[in-house]
């Protein structure tokens, strides 16, 4: 460490708690960082970090404890409350006003002016000055920010935080979208503002880049913090151990499935941005995980899968169906999705139960639908999984979380699609209707028949040989017979259906999957079967410590 | 200009600055584009001076509205009662002169009356409805109560009135942010509304106007000879516009504002305070426009200007705005109220019917906004 530490830590956090409802996001965290220190805030996807960054933002209050900036203590009411105090933000979602220049910008809030009138040469000194301080003093002043590149725009924010006097400098993944070459000027710009005395605080999920750049860490999980100490010494694979470290305690169903023919095949599929590289197959009658942080590129995956984002580059072949396609064609491939953003996306919140699911598939004559006719096409799903609502005509925004979801899934069952992409199926729903949806889901690869036979087999692989009375999937004659085209007019599955799942939760990705797959920065990695995987290794494969290929131990053993 | 595609290229700026000089350059070469067109098919008739003058005369009333509507557009917000608050300038104008005014008093009290209802058109936009409409009933119960309690019964019914609703208003209601197009739409009813109102349904005919009748003709000494003082009205208010946007840190959070308005509030602008500002000068903008259309008309009529806010967008959003917020400039606007006004002349000029004209503004409208959406694109 270049700055001598001072006696008094620049930023304190003294047993800060906060609780959403009923669940507790920070349970009494503690969080000392000191002048001119770079210190890195580690957790899973909702360990808390998050909730913790905004407390100190001024974004949310907490709901006990205290904090101190420089020993004076320090409550903020609101994000521009706490940037007065000398506390900034470089979000991973950057907040510049694209149309104003990069002086514009830097300067924004902070003008210096002689009454009414702009002091345009005070005001070009001061901007060039901040962006000095951040070593870049040839970035243009005069172009609009929303012409520059991502890693450009991250420099006019932090030199904007400059200019205001931070004291205290969050980055919040700052490196998610930036270049290797890119990462490496951001890591020189931090040594230096450390330098300067600022404090820093890091949060980040590559592992990796939290050894190179920061001083200390502080481990949370599940909203408490675990672990702080000084990065120097402090062994990868035990960071991982303290971020997973959680019992299991949910029972997953897994029937005895057996995988068919290949019905979804990615080869080396390119999203605009994201993915960068993805191939896989899923067969029928398998459930196949999508592991990974956030960002790592899982949503844009399944996303362009279905149409919803632009290929790039990379085949996609369902069934016997091969290139992109829009999402209305998918439907009528048999691909259905379950969106990550339920109130957003994934649902018309307005609309009633029976508008929404039978959305894709109005089942009418000559187009036309009859609300009743909706209703009554919507009634069996509601019993069956079940989704509990006073009627089919209810508004799906008077629903709980956990129900809203189901209504999501039974769309894709009302449509009746043989591969189901679903886009973490469990995110904030209650643990019952978890269940039901885990009993669904494990139901579907099974299709009618396996569905009342269920046997439990778990941690099982196994490959159904080829069976006689299924066609192979390329011969012409097949289509038919791969692709549920004639379909089915009763409710019931009937062959068993391919599940494409991503979660965060990675209790729940290796109690339901076959197979996992571990996506990181992009890249999707190879497919292996759950009993070779456990969490551990998910988590070392996430937060690129480890290579896919290589072995376990490698990575963390030549830390410290 | 490419998007500079290698992190930290220096050479973005020259780059950048000439991208930036044709973007400013995008909507007067295609006034010049226009004009020249019109010259070419009709000549003589076209290019003669006295028909650029009328040509600026035209553009006059929709021109002063237009700079107001900029800072609204550039900052994300829009103005749909444009119209009916110039028909209403009108008509406050008109009744000023007939209670035996002086032309100037007229004139000012009739701009700070559109300051009023504008800052009531921002109040409303930043959410505070409640505060409006107790201060809008106070006032209509002070007028109802007038003859029947007299002055000190209809205060205290007025002052009733508003205590009241402002009660439940920071009570109940507290902030309650509108859209500009809502608060706007239902301002174009009820400016409207309140310009029949003010006139019993008439015009009203003052008899002395004074100089007010003259804004829209030439003199014959100083520098009214070359333009009408209405004219010089709307270039000077271009100017001092242009430069408030440009030099002064409310212009730069007007555009921040438009751009990305967390980011604004982030940065500890007073978003609230710039949009209510905003409101107000936009509308006092159309009460200028309204002593332009009351020198044109010789009379207050509360049917006037109808559908002018339409023509006002138009000008602007040609002019390179975007109604999505943060860009915008007065120059264009300018630019796009004269191209308006030079494809409804030449088309007269040409002899084409009024529907011809409809037409091809439409088109010509839609033209320029894909051109400008088409020319960003390239540029990024």
């Amino acid at each position: 460490m270049i700055a001598e530490p001072s006696s008094l830590p620049r930023l304190q956090m003294k047993r800060v708690s906060k609780r959403f409802g009923a669940t507790v996001a920070l349970d009494s965290v503690d969080l000392e960082v000191r002048t001119g220190e770079v210190h890195a805030l580690i957790g899973e996807n909702g360990a808390g970090k998050s909730t913790l960054m905004k407390i100190l933002a001024g974004a949310y209050q907490p709901d006990a404890g205290q904090l101190w900036l420089d020993g004076q203590p320090y409550r903020p009411r609101s994000p521009a409350d706490g940037r007065r105090a000398g506390v900034a933000m470089i979000y991973q979602e950057l907040s510049l006003a694209p149309h104003l220049s990069v002086m514009g910008n830097i300067l924004l809030g902070v003008e210096p002016t002689r009454g009414p009138l702009l002091r345009a040469r005070a005001g070009r000194r001061r901007a060039a000055d901040a962006l000095r301080q951040v070593g870049h003093p040839d970035l243009p002043l005069d172009v609009p920010v929303g012409r520059l590149s991502t890693a450009e725009q991250q420099l006019v924010e932090i030199a904007r935080s400059v200019a205001t006097g931070c004291r205290v400098l969050v980055f919040d993944e700052p490196t998610s979208s930036l270049a290797r070459d890119d990462i490496q000027r951001l890591f020189g710009l931090i040594r230096r503002l450390k330098v300067d005395g600022h404090a820093i605080v890091y949060i980040s999920h590559a592992l990796e880049e939290v050894q190179e750049i920061s001083d200390r860490f502080t481990v949370l999980r599940d909203g408490r913090a675990v672990r702080s100490g000084p990065t120097a010494g402090a062994k990868l694979g035990d960071i991982v151990a303290l971020m997973v470290g959680r019992t299991v305690d949910e029972l997953y169903p897994r029937s005895c499935r057996a995988p068919g023919e290949v019905i979804l095949e990615l080869n080396e599929l390119a999203g605009v941005r994201l993915p960068a590289s993805a191939s896989l197959e899923l067969r029928r009658g398998e459930v196949l995980g999508i592991a990974g942080l956030i960002g790592a590129g899982r949503s844009e995956l399944v996303r362009a899968v279905f149409g919803l984002e632009r290929v790039r580059r990379g085949q996609i072949k369902i069934a016997h169906y091969a290139g992109p396609a829009a999402p209305s064609r998918r439907w009528a491939q048999g691909v259905g999705l379950v969106s990550e953003d339920r109130a957003r996306e994934g649902l018309a919140l307005n609309l009633s139960v029976a508008e929404n699911l039978t959305m894709p598939r109005p089942r009418g004559w000559l187009g036309l639908t009859w609300p009743t006719a909706q209703q009554r096409a919507a009634r069996p799903w509601i019993e069956r999984l079940p989704i509990r609502c006073l009627s089919a005509s209810q508004p799906v925004r008077t629903l709980s979380g956990g129900n809203q979801q189901k209504v999501a899934l039974a769309r894709l069952l009302h449509a009746d699609v043989d591969v189901l992409l679903l886009d973490e199926p469990t995110r904030g729903i209650d643990v019952g209707s978890k269940a039901q949806i885990y009993q669904l889901i494990d139901g579907l690869t099974l299709g009618e028949a396996g569905q009342s036979a269920g046997v439990a087999c778990f941690h099982a692989q196994r490959v159904s040989p080829p069976r006689a009375d299924r066609p192979a999937a390329d011969m012409p004659g097949s289509a038919m017979a791969t692709r549920l085209k004639p379909r089915s007019h009763g409710t019931h599955a009937t062959l068993p259906k391919a599940v494409l799942m991503i979660s965060s939760y990675l209790p729940e990705l290796l109690g339901m999957c076959d197979r996992i797959a571990v996506m990181y920065r992009g890249r999707l990695g190879p497919a292996r079967p759950v009993s070779q995987l456990d969490e551990h290794r998910i988590m070392l494969e996430a937060t690129g410590v480890q290579s896919r290929s290589g072995a376990l131990g490698s990575a963390s053993g030549d830390t410290g | 200009m490419t998007r500079a595609s290698t992190p930290f290229a220096t050479n973005a700026g020259l780059g950048a600055r000439s991208a930036r000089i044709v973007a400013r350059l995008g909507p007067m070469v295609g006034l010049l584009c226009v004009w020249l067109l019109f010259a070419a098919l009709k000549r003589g008739d076209f290019v003669a001076w006295h028909n650029q003058r009328l040509m600026l005369l035209q553009t006059a009333v929709v021109g002063t509205a237009a700079v107001g509507a900029t800072l609204v557009i550039i900052s994300g917000g829009i103005d749909l009662s444009v119209g009916s608050s110039i028909a209403l300038g009108t008509m406050v104008v008109a009744l000023l002169l007939k209670a035996g005014h002086a032309p100037l008093a007229a004139a000012l009290g009739t701009v700070a009356a559109a300051a009023l209802w504008g800052s009531a058109i921002g109040a409303m936009v930043i959410g505070h409805v409640g505060r409006v409409a107790a201060i809008v009933l106070g006032m209509l119960t002070v007028h109802w109560t007038w003859k029947a309690a007299g002055p000190l019964g209809a205060t205290a019914a007025g002052i009733g009135v508003v205590a009241v609703i402002g009660a439940f208003n920071e009570f109940a209601l507290k902030r309650l942010p509108l859209s500009p197009f809502i608060v706007t739409l239902g301002m174009w009813g009820a400016l409207r509304g309140a310009a029949k109102g003010l006139g019993d349904n008439q015009p009203v005919y003052p008899e002395h106007a004074g100089w007010l009748n003259d804004l829209l003709t030439t003199s014959t000494s100083g520098i009214g000879r070359i333009l009408p003082p209405g004219v010089w009205l709307l270039l000077g208010l271009a100017l001092l516009m242009g430069g408030v946007l440009r030099y002064t840190k409310f212009g730069r959070h007007v555009f921040a504002i438009g751009s990305n308005e967390q980011t604004a509030r982030l940065c500890g602008i007073h978003v609230e305070r710039t949009k209510l500002l905003i409101y107000m000068i936009a509308v006092a903008c159309a009460g200028l426009a309204a002593l332009l259309q009351f020198s044109f008309l010789s009379m207050g009529d509360p049917t006037t200007a109808d559908g002018y806010e339409l023509k006002v967008i138009a000008a602007v959003v040609i002019g390179g705005a975007s109604l999505s917020g943060g860009e915008g400039s007065i120059l264009g606007t300018i630019v796009g109220a004269l191209i308006m006004t030079i494809v409804d002349n030449g088309c007269t000029k040409l002899g084409m019917q009024n529907w011809v004209q409809e037409i091809v503004t439409g088109g010509i409208i839609v033209t320029a906004v894909a051109l400008d959406r088409w020319r960003h694109r390239r540029a990024e």
